[in-house]
């Protein structure tokens, strides 16, 4: 697993190779700080040896101390710009990775989900790399010195180390192993709460005019209690290291005491020497605690980072295709025996055995019932997802053969869930074409029926869009979309039920630009309105997980029972027997 | 995905200065926040990242905000935590033992050093050497089980007071008139729940007793060396003291000013993720990956920036601090050496001083870092108190509803079950009750009303729905067709006029009685975590199996459901993430339809459903609103053309009424409409 985060430190390599320079020179005097306490001590104060003893020592002290913060404060320079640095990179990548992923992809992982482990979880592995780098060598680097020295000073000593040093490692290990499962339900517990909290929030006026008050209380109380339950079990389990440790730590002290206190009656130690062990004895038993201590972290930081690899590896199931002679972009659309089903669902299958063809130029209509493959359908042209069987072609090409790229500059879309995003109403229609000029921008406004309202807002083109584009009415949040899409000049362009928040006035003088502007263009609408779509060259009627009929206005009214019952529907409201 | 279920964008329990762009309204966060995406919706990602703050991930201090008023917030906290006095008092006696023996503990080294000194001389004193050190171990032990057992309990004390100020809070939260909700961006109102608790939990389990344990060790330490030291000693002490704090103060301003724009670059950044993730599909139709990427490429790096620097301040404070300790204890060793030549001192006190000056720096440090996060504490626990405060929904209405029963006279009784009649319950003067059947008359009597108080929405309008009629609203966006609604509903209180319920007033009506009277079905629908089922159910919390397919049936959904991978039993995620906006909208008017409520408001509700099926959902409900009254709010004509009254409104104001052919012999604004010379947006 650590492995696969590596990549994203290389860029640091000069800073991840210093560090531990300064470190270990910042460790070293540590190191030798408790020798220069037992030389004052033994020699200077005990050994009668007095000031001139003293005072050689201390400066060497001080001078330690100079070199020593030297090294800290570059190491600590040196470890800030590596650890943000690697989250930096990590999060590049993350969200280079998401950006290619296809459609499938991302209803697979969920938006939700994909920003919690950009966000979060990136940071998380962060801070445990920041500690890690910090840590890694630090601690061992410490404990080996530490253990060195221990050993010169005293080897007989040195055997209380040996049995202290495997008990404390055998408990961490213990510990440790129950406490990912512990810190992974309180995750689990955080998230539901969170859960509890959002929809809540979002869904305030549902639950109000359901009077669903007390439920939704009910509902908190339990993500509630189950928190701080989670919380507790995990707390109290990572609690008991610290009393084992320090017991440990504390025997193995008392027990150096204890034979050292021989070793100073039969002459083989001295005073200082034995404080001075101590403290060394002391820092390997911290640094095992210090281990045990981040561990915590790591454990952490192990749920996210399986989160992240999730991403990192994951293939996106939609390649580039690798064709160089591309056809003419002329918007002829062939659908070939079309098998469709979503890959998260076990449900049926969505389209069966589809087939269509569609002219270069043609104005063609999709109705049909909600629920059946309308959108699926034209979603599949853009290859927003793979078909499982069949084949489509645009211009005479499979679409998998097409570099992804060329396939969709194609293609003009309005997507069902259209999204703006907070920018100027020009850098939003300007997504279609960033190099258009500002006559063929204003020309798409116009096309699009959007120019009047832009116009009226304060700024004009210039007026700043919240995200979502929350500023602006469901209507002319559609016509900014067919802006968009129509300024891309494309050869096909795809209308994915994007008419029904404009009235059929303003529809009406939309599909006339079409009429006029997008001569050439293949024009592919999914319409619920019969007025939307009478005008259009082919009306394709689905129905289920298949076309029930394809025809005219004209044709398709003598023909197919379902398009004469929409049609019913939208013609004699007005004469039912109530009315 | 099993674990994924749904996430919001922020992470849990973050502390403060890891978190996200969540920048609470007063004040913290300071200028930097204000830009692109900390403006609206993205201020919502309240929730930090990562726990570090307690692993201790980040070594520096925290971002200081100061709270208004910290003392009267403090106590009020301390309610929290103090409903336990005992187990308050035993923690505090713990504390004080630990820190105290702690002390003693390194006190202990004098004698020992000493009698190791003279171990040569007097090999005897190995005895004395023994006692010593099982009196060590003694206070060990007991130090060791004191600070295991106050931590057990202050952990259980703070998890339990933070859980109960969420609970208060969310109490408080679902009492709140809408009017908040609309004010109040989630994001704000999420990091309540989040990184506000989450702060204030930490400093409940940690800051309490890490003040009085650091409190009582400098108290402690400093005694011990006042006792054991000489004034020279003290004032080297002092000095070291002095200059630590210092550099802990300065390189903390240093590194809460980089915070800040760390909090502020972050907070940009985790919009535009949030902001181009959500709206993957749409980069991905306009191949606009690469600028998508640039984009990022920037904020990234500039919160990198931002990042590193506050980092490196932080981090640097620890060799700062040790290293001055170092220099300040052989300082301390030089004066004391010439101290003990001089005899003035003995060897046993001078290593225990010396030991104690290494122990002294560590509570400083400890405190100055607590003070941050007790800063941050208690401006968390103002912004929760501040909501909890708030006054909820005004609900002074005695009037409910009741279950009731028709008897051979036509008069209703209270009954306890459910018999499809209700009645109104009118308290009258003289402690009984008035039985007034519900029969769905409801009376808009020239109203008018304005969410902010220079601009009115509703101006003098009258709509009248006798029992069973079907009601239709229709206008432009804006024209208030949707206000109307929820002023039945009395999600908003009206300025003036009337709204009457079968002849009584709905602000006499208690407002559960009167909601649960009228069921609504909005534009967006909402969705919850659950099965399709309990969504349905969520119309009637009672409601079987059976009715609740029937339901669905009505609703037109239930073809559409036993499509689905699991059939009712499918799990709703994500606000319905997985459903089409047809589909959902299906569910919103099985939900509603489950309900049986006498009033029915239709808002848009219909929308994204094809006439066809519309049709058939209509031919449901028509059996199901039999008797019943609905109000339809729709911009398609087609859905509203067979109500029994259309009211047309433009700019707040009735503009037309009658039914379709009334309306269309009139030949005015329904009639542009209808024809299309005019437009509706």
């Amino acid at each position: 697993m650590i492995k696969k985060f590596v990549p994203y430190l290389k860029e640091f390599k000069k800073q991840v190779l210093l560090m531990p320079v300064f470190m270990l020179l910042e460790v070293a005097g540590e190191m030798i700080l408790p020798l220069l306490i037992a030389g004052i001590i033994d020699k200077g104060i005990n050994g009668g040896g007095g000031l001139p003893v003293i005072m050689p020592y201390s400066i060497g002290m001080i001078v330690l101390a100079f070199v020593s913060l030297g090294c800290g404060i570059l190491s600590s320079k040196n470890s800030a710009v590596a650890t943000q640095g690697f989250g930096r990179n990590l999060r590049k990548a993350l969200f280079e990775k998401v950006q290619t992923f296809s459609f499938n992809d991302n209803d697979r992982f969920s938006s939700a989900s994909l920003i919690t482990r950009l966000t979060n979880d990136v940071r998380t592995i962060q801070g445990m790399v920041g500690m890690a780098v910090r840590m890694v060598l630090r601690t061992p680097v410490q404990m080996i010195a530490s253990l060195v020295i221990c050993l010169t000073m005293n080897a007989k000593l040195t055997i209380i180390l040996g049995v202290a040093l495997p008990i404390m490692a055998l408990f961490v290990v213990k510990i440790m192993k129950k406490a990912h499962a512990l810190f992974k339900a309180q995750q689990t517990a955080i998230d539901g709460l969170n859960n509890a909290v959002q929809e809540n929030l979002i869904a305030i006026r549902v639950v109000k005019a359901f009077v669903r008050e007390d439920y939704e209380r009910g509902k908190f109380k339990k993500a509630n209690d189950d928190l701080r339950d989670a919380s507790m079990n995990a707390a109290f389990h990572i609690m008991k290291v610290f009393p084992v440790m320090t017991l440990i730590l504390q025997a193995a002290t008392i027990a150096v005491y204890y034979w050292g206190a021989f070793d100073i009656r039969d002459g083989a130690m001295l005073t200082g020497e034995l404080t001075a062990y101590v403290g060394y004895i002391s820092r390997v038993l911290m640094s095992v605690f210090m281990v045990s201590q981040s561990l915590n972290q790591v454990t952490r930081a192990a749920a996210c980072a399986t989160r992240i690899i999730e991403v990192l590896d994951s293939d996106p199931d939609i390649k580039d295709g690798t064709a160089t002679e591309l056809p003419e972009a002329k918007g002829r659309i062939e659908f070939k025996n079309v098998s469709f089903k979503y890959r998260t669902g076990t449900g049926d299958a969505v389209l069966h055995d589809v087939s269509l063809t569609i002219e270069p130029g043609e104005f063609v209509a999709f109705m049909g019932g909600t629920g059946t493959g309308k959108s699926t359908l034209v979603n599949l042209i853009p290859r927003f997802y793979d078909v499982n069987d069949g084949q489509i072609l645009i211009d005479g090409m499979d679409v998998r053969d097409y570099p992804i790229e060329e396939l969709r500059s194609r293609i003009g879309m309005v997507l069902q869930k259209n999204v703006l995003f907070s920018g100027t109403i020009r850098e939003n229609i300007l997504w279609g074409k960033p190099d258009a000029t500002e006559e063929e921008l204003r020309q798409a406004a116009r096309d699009a029926q959007a120019e009047e309202f832009i116009l009226a807002t304060p700024d004009g083109y210039d007026t700043f869009l919240e995200q979502g584009g929350v500023n602006v009415s469901g209507g002319q949040k559609q016509r900014l979309c067919i802006a968009r899409a129509m300024l891309r000049h494309p050869s096909i362009l795809i209308l994915d039920d994007s008419t029904s928040p404009v009235d059929t006035m303003t529809e009406a003088a939309i599909r006339e630009s079409f009429h006029k502007n997008l001569k050439d263009t293949t024009v592919v609408i999914i319409a619920q309105r019969i007025s939307s779509v009478e005008t259009a060259d082919k009306i394709v009627i689905v129905d289920d997980d298949h076309i029930a009929a394809v025809g005219t206005h004209e044709e398709l009214l003598k023909t197919s029972p379902i398009y004469q019952e929409i049609y019913q529907s939208q013609q004699e409201g007005g004469a039912m027997p109530n009315g | 995905m099993a674990d994924e279920k749904k996430m919001p964008p922020m992470g849990p329990n973050g502390a403060p200065p890891q978190g996200g762009p969540g920048m609470p309204p007063n004040g913290m966060g300071g200028p930097e926040a204000q830009s692109k995406y900390s403006r609206g919706k993205y201020a919502n990602t309240g929730r930090g990242g990562g726990r570090g703050g307690r692993g201790g991930g980040r070594g520096g201090p925290r971002v200081n905000e100061k709270p208004k008023d910290g003392k009267t917030t403090f106590f009020r906290l301390m309610r929290y935590v103090t409903h336990d006095k005992l187990k308050l008092a035993i923690v505090f006696f713990l504390v004080v033992f630990a820190s105290v023996s702690s002390v003693g503990a390194t006190y202990v080294t004098r004698p020992m050093v000493n009698t190791l000194s003279t171990l040569r001389e007097h090999p005897e004193n190995i005895r004395k050497i023994l006692l010593l050190l099982g009196l060590m171990a003694g206070v060990h032990i007991a130090n060791t089980a004191a600070t295991y057992i106050q931590g057990r309990i202050m952990a259980r004390i703070a998890l339990n007071g933070s859980n109960k100020l969420r609970s208060e809070l969310f109490d408080k939260m679902q009492s709140l008139p809408i009017s908040y909700f609309d004010a109040h961006p989630h994001g704000e109102l999420m990091s309540r729940f989040t990184n506000d608790a989450d702060s204030v939990q930490m400093c409940l389990e940690q800051s309490f007793r890490s003040l009085i344990s650091s409190a009582l060790t400098l108290i402690s330490v400093v005694s011990m060396m006042v006792m054991l030291g000489r004034w020279p000693l003290l004032l080297v002490t002092a000095g070291t003291l002095a200059v630590t704090t210092l550099v802990v103060r300065q390189r903390g301003k240093k590194s809460q000013f980089y915070f800040r724009a760390e909090h502020a670059t972050l907070g940009e950044l985790n919009g535009n993720i949030q902001e181009m993730i959500e709206g993957l599909k749409v980069v991905k139709a306009f191949t606009h990956e690469e600028a998508a990427v640039a984009e990022f490429n920037e904020l990234n790096e500039a919160y990198f920036q931002a990042a590193h620097m506050g980092n490196y301040y932080g981090m640097s404070i620890m060799p700062f601090t040790a290293n001055i300790n170092n220099i300040g204890y052989a300082v301390t060793a030089m004066v004391g050496g010439i101290l003990t030549v001089f005899g003035r001192m003995d060897v046993g006190a001078l290593v225990t001083y010396m030991n104690y000056s290494r122990q002294v720096a560590m509570p400083v440090n400890q405190v100055s870092q607590q003070m941050n996060m007790i800063y941050s504490a208690l401006a968390g626990a103002e912004r929760i108190f501040q909501m909890i405060d708030l006054e909820p929904e005004v609900d002074e209405g005695k009037v409910t509803m009741v279950n009731a029963e028709e008897l051979e006279d036509g008069t209703y009784v209270e009954t306890d079950h459910r018999t499809g009649k209700w009645a109104w319950k009118v308290p009258m003067s003289d402690d009984r009750f008035a039985m007034v059947p519900v029969k769905g008359l409801v009376k808009v009597d020239h109203i008018d009303f304005s969410y902010v108080p220079e601009k009115k929405i509703l101006k003098g309008v009258d709509v009248y729905a006798k029992p069973g009629q079907k009601i239709a609203l229709v206008g432009s966006t804006g024209a208030g067709k949707t206000t109307i609604a929820n002023l039945i509903n009395r999600f908003y209180e009206i300025d003036s006029g009337s709204i009457t319920y079968d002849g009584i007033d709905v602000r006499d009506i208690k407002k559960d009685s009167l909601r649960s009277a009228t069921a609504v079905v909005l534009q967006d629908t909402h969705l919850f975590e659950g099965t399709v089922m309990e969504n349905i159910r969520y119309g009637r919390l009672d409601a079987t199996d059976e009715e609740c397919i029937e339901a669905a049936k009505l609703a037109n959904a239930h073809s559409f459901v036993r499509r689905l991978p699991d059939g009712y039993n499918t799990m709703v995620t994500n606000d319905g993430a997985n459903l089409s906006q047809g589909e959902r909208q299906l569910l919103a008017i099985a939900r509603a339809t489950v309900a049986e409520p006498p009033v029915l408001v239709l808002d848009e509700a219909t929308s994204s459903i094809d006439t066809r099926t519309e049709r058939l959902i209509e031919k449901g409900l028509d059996t199901l609103m039999e008797g019943r009254t609905v109000f339809v709010i729709a911009h398609r004509l087609s859905t509203v053309r067979n109500s029994n009254c259309i009211v047309v409104i433009e700019h707040g104001e009735i503009q037309e009424k009658g039914d379709h052919n009334e309306l269309l012999d009139l030949k005015g604004r329904y009639y542009m409409l209808y024809t299309g010379q005019i437009i509706l947006d």
